[in-house]
């Protein structure tokens, strides 16, 4: 799950990591009120970034600095409502705008091939990682966290002086060792600062100070650890989860919407992923990935055809099940179901084998499905399914 | 012979009484599997499957009891780590978790610690392991196999099925079919499963099945490429027209940046001698092609 910036910020506060102030606003009224605070602390300007869930957001015009508390609401107003790739901005992020000395890189994600936790570091800052990494490769430094004892001290001291962190790598070293501890708190797999810079403030005799904090930051948390860590729910942004994507999660099916007219039923991640690659090859088009997981019942089996028939593209469906937990006349009983409660009449191609799939066959012939054996067979006639209700 | 599991193995079954548990362990008994022991905590001294499997509170009284050597875990995912930890105090060589929805980091420690005791896990989030006519651990329907001697290692769970099968019906018989599982974070990668298949005096071809995102076929292609020079080998990669930073369902199915692709693994598989097929159909025909008479 994927959580908006200030969010991010919340959960490294909590773990004691620098972040400069904040204040979350949903109306330009309220950014307004949050600029004049930090004015009346003695900022110079204020910067309002939008809280979208997708990359970009700079580039597409969603992070602008103000100068004055109007300029703040002004901007504001600009910004929310926007909409920026897909996405329609409901809230901003308001905070004094750093005087930023120089800007860094530092992560912590979830190494697969090596199957622990990796920190990376660069002293290039603020822009692209890939681009760094594409380009520099020597500009980034890298280490994994021990498996048992999670990030050591001197592993993150060695990664503060690689980033030449000078006079800051206490205060680096003890970041770097916090983004693990927040990945651990919280079951993220990924946690990510940037940038993290060294910013110029007036200290507490007034004489300008340097001070390492984190600027922006992006966490997203494993989706099968958040049973664990119900507080965590409060960040889901229902307003940024499509409908239909909601209503896919909490039936328990994995559901991505495509472009596609032929609609695709399958259990398993990558049995679905090569039926879709199965209805592009016999010349289709698939309008959606569907897993609806290891042994389905007949409810998440309607669950499932209710959404592929939400997509009015959809002019054919493809069902392939191979039972092994999941009972092929468990699922010819859903596909019953769903059929004398559909709401439109889309010609459907069902193919199950494996467990129970004789008693399957039985139910489906006697309600005159169409039915396949092979893969490639129930492929072609969903094509030519869709062709025909094409013409 | 086979690799992992076979005539040498003595099957424990932990979470014995659970539902996935019991219905998947009479399906291995049924196919043959030398299953000794079931465990569930506080059924200690009870009997499973019709008082043929007996059932103890801990790994370890199992395996003092009974021998066992092998492991299959249906604990869920909250106490799944806890009982690969279990099973390797306990002295279990080879254990299969498959267990789905395990927290991603809750592995990192365990799979450490199967390392370093010299054990393997397969998994999780894994269908298991066949070695037809032999044994079945997992959940691999058994009526997918045949006897033969073509090794098969997939990420997948149905697509296995569904490819397994295609070879049964063309006649091509397989000696053992391992699933790896689809989690971020697992005990057994392409690249070992190959290395057991090479040093395995049985498996005479190879067949690989693969899935969008990660680097592993990769790695498994560029060690295949050195060291199984001669032997006909076929592969699948699953998500050809799967989009961009979408996640498909399995953690490990993501495309990111570019890498993990469908191309790259096809390109590293064909360069390696795979040859890779449109559909898991074309396997047989593929094997034979390479080469594979069996």
């Amino acid at each position: 799950m994927k959580i908006h910036e200030a969010d991010a910020k919340e959960l490294l506060v909590a773990q004691g990591l620098p972040v400069p102030p904040w204040t979350v606003a949903q109306t330009p009224a309220e950014a307004r009120r949050a600029a004049e605070g930090y004015f009346a602390d003695g900022a110079d300007r204020v910067v309002v970034k939008a809280q979208v869930l997708v990359g970009g957001r700079g580039k597409a015009g969603g992070v602008k600095l103000a100068g004055t508390p109007t300029e703040a609401e002004a901007v504001a107003s600009a910004i929310l409502g926007m909409d920026i790739r897909g996405m329609t901005v409901r809230k901003v992020l308001v905070g004094p705008a750093a005087d930023i000395v120089k800007e860094y890189y530092l992560s912590a994600v979830l190494d697969r091939s090596e199957r622990r936790i990796l920190v990376m570091g660069s002293a290039e800052g603020g822009v692209e990682i890939e681009q760094v990494a594409a380009e520099h490769p020597e500009a980034i430094v890298t280490l994994h966290a021990d498996p048992l004892l999670g990030l050591l001290d001197h592993q993150a001291r060695a990664i503060a002086f690689a980033l030449r962190l000078g006079q800051h790598w206490k205060t680096g070293a003890g970041i770097a060792k916090g983004l693990v501890r927040t990945m651990l708190a919280y079951d993220a797999d990924l946690v990510e600062i940037n940038p993290l810079a060294v910013i110029q403030e007036r200290g507490d005799d007034g004489q300008p100070a340097e001070r390492l904090v984190c600027l922006d930051a992006k966490v997203t948390l494993d989706d099968s650890a958040l049973p664990r860590h119900p507080d965590l729910e409060r960040y889901r942004d229902l307003d940024e989860e499509d409908p239909t994507d909601r209503q896919a999660r909490e039936a328990g099916i994995s559901f991505i919407k495509l472009d596609g007219t032929i609609g695709c039923m399958v259990n398993g991640a990558g049995l679905a992923m090569t039926t879709m690659d199965l209805v592009k090859r016999a010349g289709g088009e698939p309008a959606n990935f569907l897993d609806i997981g290891g042994g389905a019942r007949h409810e998440r089996v309607a669950a499932a055809m209710r959404l592929i028939l939400d997509d009015p593209k959809v002019n054919a469906i493809l069902v392939n099940i191979f039972g092994g937990i999941t009972r092929g006349d468990e699922v010819a009983h859903g596909l019953i179901e769903a059929r004398a409660q559909q709401t439109r009449e889309v010609p459907m191609v069902v193919r199950i084998v494996g467990t129970n799939a004789e008693e399957a066959g039985r139910l489906l012939r006697e309600a005159r499905f169409e039915t396949a054996t092979s893969l490639d067979e129930a492929a072609e006639k969903a094509v030519a399914a869709s062709r025909g209700a094409d013409a | 012979m086979s690799i992992l599991i076979g005539a040498q193995t003595r099957l424990v079954v932990q979470g014995v009484t659970g539902r996935e548990g019991e219905f998947h362990s009479r399906a291995m008994l049924e196919y043959g599997t030398p299953l000794v022991a079931g465990v569930t905590p506080g059924k200690g001294g009870q009997t499973a499957l019709d008082g043929r499997v007996p059932v103890f509170d801990t790994v370890d009284e199992a395996v003092r009891e009974t021998g066992a050597n092998t492991s299959c875990i249906f604990v869920p995912a909250a106490g799944a780590p806890d009982a690969v930890m279990e099973a390797v105090s306990a002295g279990i060589e080879t254990i299969f978790c498959i267990t789905e929805g395990i927290p991603a980091l809750d592995m990192i420690p365990v799979v450490e610690t199967v390392r370093a005791a010299g054990a393997r896990l397969i998994g999780p989030n894994c269908p298991g392991a066949t070695s037809p006519g032999t044994a079945k651990v997992g959940i691999i329907p058994g009526s997918v196999h045949r006897e033969g001697r073509v090794g098969v290692v997939s990420r997948s769970g149905t697509l296995t099925y569904e490819a397994v099968q295609a070879m049964t019906d063309a006649g091509i018989g397989q000696s053992t079919c391992v699933g790896i599982g689809g989690d971020p974070i697992i005990g057994t990668t392409f690249l070992d499963v190959l290395q057991l298949f090479a040093a395995d005096p049985d498996t005479a071809a190879i067949v690989l099945i693969g899935e969008i995102g990660g680097s592993a076929e990769e790695q498994a292609a560029a060690w295949a490429a050195e060291n199984l020079k001669g032997t006909p080998m076929a592969a699948f990669i699953a998500g050809r027209t799967a989009p961009e930073g979408k996640r498909m369902g399995h953690a490990g199915a993501i495309i990111s940046g570019g890498a993990g692709t469908a191309t790259s693994k096809v390109e590293a598989l064909e360069a390696a001698g795979f040859r890779v097929a449109g559909s898991p159909t074309e396997l047989p025909a593929l094997l034979r092609e390479a080469g594979f008479g069996g």
